[in-house]
């Protein structure tokens, strides 16, 4: 049975015949649009290695059947630098060592932007913590991590402050 | 997983006759279907996706006060209504302790209320589960249970309903609006999920078809706002399932209790309404003796069904506890960790 469904990822609009209604977004993603920043850790939505933004909203793309999300926005991590110049949150994690082998950073910098967006966490680095608690890091980086993430939430506010004024 | 086939209704009415065929599934947020096909738990033949659906994703509040809340509702963005968790903090609480950010981002009000036990025993496809496979028994009697149930467990099936969310919601008597072939009806919360009996693959009481449309919280509901807690015992801070969880929700008048109400999760294989507790505490004041009395009622019943006699004594605990941070009234707003004990409340005596 052949689905048709329309995604636009990263900016980019596809139009895309799926052969089987299995596929998941990140088998998508990694498997047949050579996405492979996206991460597949445990496929079950424990880990948060396959972190994206879907229509604004940070999820677990190894959770969500490809087909089911026909219209969808999709943001990736190839799709969050502009050119050569890194997005905050990635620049934060590089500052602050948010990281060692890096295979969960991509999950890890998609759900802090998810995070930061959604505005409830703040300053406070318990809501954060908490808040990014969907993503594990197995080698323990979870210090830089919450640093990284206060700090890029400090750079946007200001940013947006800049073009507010 | 098992091949499917892959319909998407542009109908509620074509969604139910669709979902009516045997072998058929909903399918919306997907959080815990997906998983449990995956593992091969769940084999459906047919997925029915209702996430396209119009007109089932609005909070609205009715003529009269009370609040409508679609099926296809994120949890997240429910949490997040500002208008809402004032109304609600006791809902919007269980809500934030739950699962992670991403799910909570994924997850739907109609799904939350259908998600399946999280048993061990359930999720192993080569493990003996009288819900899996009626008439296979239940490898959980005997095996590794201390996270089981304690109440209204029979001798097929000791797993426990995993929801935070229902637990405030069966508290304050929300109501499940659902539409089947013969149209819509509503159904109380707290007569939805049944106890396991002779018949554990039987977990509620939707027939073939029957679709989940919205959940309503009645006006009376908000009248609890003031003082409406969340409690929920964990194995670590955050993203875990309750080993014991406890709503409390408080109609005061002065220091006597005019309305308490209620409810455990982690207990049972359905969110469990306290109505003995409740009738303990009405009129009472609202000091530690009278919530250790209730606490003590709501437990009355409960018995172990396997290494988990704990479960009981810490319940109670819960409860009382819940009671006393509900009297102590709700905060501004959630806190850092939500539901957690954890988390330091100044003026209340954590141990009541």
């Amino acid at each position: 049975m052949a689905l048709s469904t329309t995604l636009t990822i990263n900016g980019v609009t596809r139009i895309i015949e799926l052969d089987d209604p299995r596929v998941t977004l990140l088998d998508l993603l990694r498997e047949r649009l050579d996405l492979t920043g996206t991460k597949k850790g445990c496929d079950r939505g424990q880990c948060g290695a396959c972190t994206v933004i879907v229509d604004g909203r940070r999820i677990n793309s190894c959770l969500a059947l490809a087909v089911s999300h026909d219209g969808a926005r999709v943001l990736t991590i190839e799709g969050v630098a502009e050119g050569k110049s890194l997005h905050p949150v990635q620049e934060a994690f590089l500052a602050h060592d948010g990281l060692q082998c890096g295979f969960c950073t991509p999950g890890q910098i998609m759900s802090a932007i998810g995070l930061i967006e959604e505005g409830q966490a703040g300053d406070d680095p318990e809501r954060v913590r908490e808040g990014m608690s969907g993503n594990l890091c197995r080698c323990g980086a979870y210090q830089g991590i919450t640093e990284a993430v206060l700090d890029a939430q400090r750079t946007l506010a200001a940013q947006s402050r800049k073009e507010v004024a | 997983m098992k091949p499917f086939d892959y319909v998407r209704p542009k109908t509620i009415a074509e969604a139910v006759a669709a979902a009516a065929e045997p072998g058929a599934v909903y399918l919306a947020g997907g959080t815990n279907l997906l998983d449990l096909m995956k593992g091969g738990v769940s084999r459906p033949d047919r997925l029915v996706d209702v996430t396209h659906l119009p007109g089932l994703d609005e909070i609205e509040e009715l003529p009269g006060g009370a609040v409508r809340i679609g099926a296809l509702v994120r949890n997240a963005e429910l949490a997040h209504d500002r208008d809402f968790a004032r109304r609600f903090p006791a809902v919007a609480e269980a809500l934030l302790s739950g699962a992670s950010a991403q799910l909570r981002n994924a997850a739907t009000v109609g799904g939350n209320l259908l998600q399946r036990t999280r048993c061990a025993y359930f999720y192993d496809a080569a493990g003996a589960c009288n819900k899996r496979a009626p008439g296979a028994g239940c490898d959980a009697r005997g095996g590794d249970n201390r996270l089981h149930a304690v109440l209204g467990f029979s001798e097929h099936c000791i797993a426990t309903h995993p929801s935070d969310f229902c637990v405030p919601l069966v508290a304050l008597d929300a109501v499940v609006e659902v539409e089947g072939k013969a149209g819509r009806r509503d159904i109380p919360l707290e007569n939805f999920h049944l106890l396991p009996g002779d018949t554990p693959d039987r977990e509620t009481v939707l027939a073939p078809g029957d679709l989940v449309v919205a959940l309503r919280l009645p006006a009376q509901a908000a009248q609890f706002a003031a003082h409406a807690r969340y409690l929920k015992v964990r194995e670590r801070t955050s993203y875990a399932f309750a080993v014991v969880s406890a709503a409390a929700a408080l109609r005061m008048a002065d220091d006597r209790i005019e309305d308490p109400r209620i409810a455990l999760g982690g207990v049972a294989q359905k969110p469990w309404r306290a109505r003995e507790a409740e009738e303990a505490l009405r009129g009472a004041r609202a000091d530690a003796s009278s919530f250790r009395h209730a606490a003590a009622a709501a437990l009355a019943d409960a018995k172990p069904s396997g290494d988990n006699a704990f479960k009981i004594e810490l319940a109670r605990r819960i409860v009382a506890r819940a009671l006393a941070l509900a009297a102590a009234g709700s905060p501004e707003r959630v806190a850092a960790l939500p539901a957690s004990p954890l988390a330091a409340i100044s003026g209340v005596a954590a141990h009541a």
